[in-house]
């Protein structure tokens, strides 16, 4: 151990200087900042719906207000019914999600580290991205029928290019220097991928999964329109169930909870998103530097 | 013997002395190929002794950096002799180039899991080695809640963790504030009179040089080779502003610009 007063001295005096910790505005404050533009938007739509009701330009019987919807959805989340298709689709959405993201990450990878990859399917990827939504059901059920297959097998073509892209670009943002030092500690081919390129990527991976569930929510609902499965009605069978059945009330209700889960499950990726970019210093704030 | 290469037909006058941390003799360089190609070194020779602290110094273009990635080898050579001997040499960077996912004490930890370290000798060693470099405390700090004299001392650290006796640094200091340089110049004085490894420093400040080397490599540019090696016989501890590593490093800068100067005449 070197001991030299006199430098410690300059040395921890240097660190204190640089580390002198900003303020952090308190919890309470953070969550108002938060809450308050939300509020004030939920408020305001139900305010517009309000006045289209009262504009009597639709009949009651089409267009229900806020008030008779929200309390007829407030019976119907105590239904077994309910529930059950809010399972069946939310079996789909995590089966269909984790398949793309496995399907999507393999490929994305393997785009990123062979040119020969790169070439073949990069436009072919950029192809399927562009492609709408409404197409995959019918290509889905010409192949499969009307059958659980088909939606899991919409949903991944929907998910999957899009999230094979977003890996490719993540892993082509990676620092070369960071790559340069992790050869320079010894690390060869995969503990390469594994201990350097990987968690460099991480953040974009985890920005890919939140896009990537906005479009396996999307797929997923037109999916359930188009393709009725005999005994397994998700949330997208019986919005259109209600819409052929000209019950609008329900129609409304089931839109408010699609939603509704579209918002919280991305609200939940926002936050994985946030802690991530955080712990890798990537957000200017307190205790941040650059 | 860690690495050796010998790419080229060289005249093989001189043999490596028994020994020597570092032996490169008529070292080429060339990146690109055919009409592109640029040579960045060029029939190079140098030595360094076992516990030596050799620094390298040229205007840019003098290749450096490329110098130390083939002796780090991370670069083949085109041409030459060059042995690297001893256990390991870790490079470092002007940049800490620390993973910011980990802590301070991960960054460490990691260079030793690279090595096959076992877990709990990690924990042990990388604190140990984060003690030494005057980071205590700082051990579940990430990167970028340190500055940036800390990373740099983070990244010696984990150079260190590497069991390196050889430490390759380009520029390391560069792009930290002259205060904080000057404690790290004294800091890296002291670890290395306590050590047991060689030091191959680039940089282009001159002072800094003179600061640190027992002997202070000039390098022409395009391409790179030694033009003048000045050793530094000024007594331990040095400061940087004394007379005697003003009148030295003035010197040097003389025959530096005088090297720059003649590439403006012969265009």
């Amino acid at each position: 151990m070197v001991v030299d007063a006199d430098v410690q001295a300059r040395i921890a005096g240097l660190d204190a200087l640089a580390l002198a910790d900003t303020n952090r505005p308190s919890r309470r404050r953070d969550l108002w900042r938060a809450l308050w533009p939300k509020v004030v938007a939920i408020a305001l739509v139900l305010a517009i719906w309000q006045i289209a009701v009262w504009s009597h330009h639709w009949r009651s019987y089409v267009l229900y207000g806020p008030g008779p919807t929200l309390s007829y959805l407030k019976h119907l989340v105590v239904t077994g019914a309910f529930w059950s298709s809010l399972g069946v689709t939310a079996r789909r959405a995590l089966e269909g999600f984790v398949l793309a993201i496995v399907i999507g990450s393999v490929v994305g990878i393997a785009t990123a580290r062979s040119w020969v990859v790169r070439s073949a399917i990069s436009s072919l990827l950029t192809g399927l991205q562009s492609m709408p939504t409404i197409v995959w059901p019918l290509f889905g059920a010409m192949l499969l029928g009307l059958s659980n297959g088909a939606i899991l097998l919409v949903v991944v073509l929907g998910t999957s290019p899009f999230v094979a892209r977003a890996i490719v670009s993540g892993l082509d943002q990676v620092q070369p220097i960071l790559i340069r030092a992790g050869r320079t500690l010894g690390a060869r081919r995969l503990t390469l991928i594994r201990h350097v390129i990987l968690p460099a990527a991480f953040p974009s991976i985890v920005t890919a999964l939140q896009q990537g569930w906005a479009f396996t929510w999307r797929t997923l609902m037109t999916a359930e329109v188009l393709i009725p499965v005999a005994g397994k009605l998700g949330i997208g069978t019986r919005l259109d169930n209600a819409y052929s059945q000209q019950f609008f009330q329900v129609m409304m209700a089931y839109m408010i909870v699609i939603l509704v889960v579209g918002i919280v499950v991305d609200s939940l990726f926002a936050r994985a998103d946030r802690v991530v970019r955080e712990r890798w210093g990537l957000m200017a704030g307190p205790g941040g530097r650059t | 013997m860690r690495h050796l290469y010998d790419a080229g037909p060289g005249p093989g006058t001189l043999r490596p002395r028994s020994g020597a941390a570092v032996f490169v003799e008529g070292l080429s360089v060339v990146h690109g190929h055919g009409a592109r190609a640029v040579a960045a070194i060029e029939d190079l020779t140098l030595e360094v002794e076992p516990g030596e602290f050799v620094c390298v110094i040229g205007a840019s273009g003098c290749g450096k950096s490329t110098l130390l990635h083939v002796l780090a080898g991370l670069d083949p050579p085109t041409a030459g002799k060059v042995e690297v001997t001893g256990r390991h040499a870790a490079l470092m960077f002007q940049e800490a180039a620390l993973f910011p996912w980990l802590t301070a004490a991960g960054n460490v930890e990691l260079a030793l899991r690279l090595r096959g370290t076992d877990k709990a000798e990690r924990h042990r060693r990388a604190r140990e080695l984060l003690h030494l470099v005057q980071l205590s405390g700082a051990e579940e700090r990430r990167p970028h809640q340190l500055s940036g004299g800390m990373r740099q001392r983070v990244a010696l650290a984990r150079a260190f963790a590497q069991d390196a006796d050889l430490l390759l640094m380009d520029e390391p200091f560069g792009a930290l504030d002259a205060m904080t340089r000057d404690a790290l110049h004294q800091e890296l004085e002291l670890l290395w009179g306590a050590g047991d490894f060689s030091v191959v420093f680039v940089t282009h400040n001159v002072r800094e040089a003179v600061r640190l080397g027992d002997r202070v490599v000039l390098l022409t540019s395009r391409p790179g080779r030694v033009s003048k090696v000045f050793e530094v016989t000024i007594e331990r501890p040095r400061r940087h502003n004394t007379a005697e590593v003003g009148e030295l490093a003035r010197e040097i800068t003389d025959t530096l610009l005088e090297e720059v100067r003649s590439h403006g005449r012969r265009r």
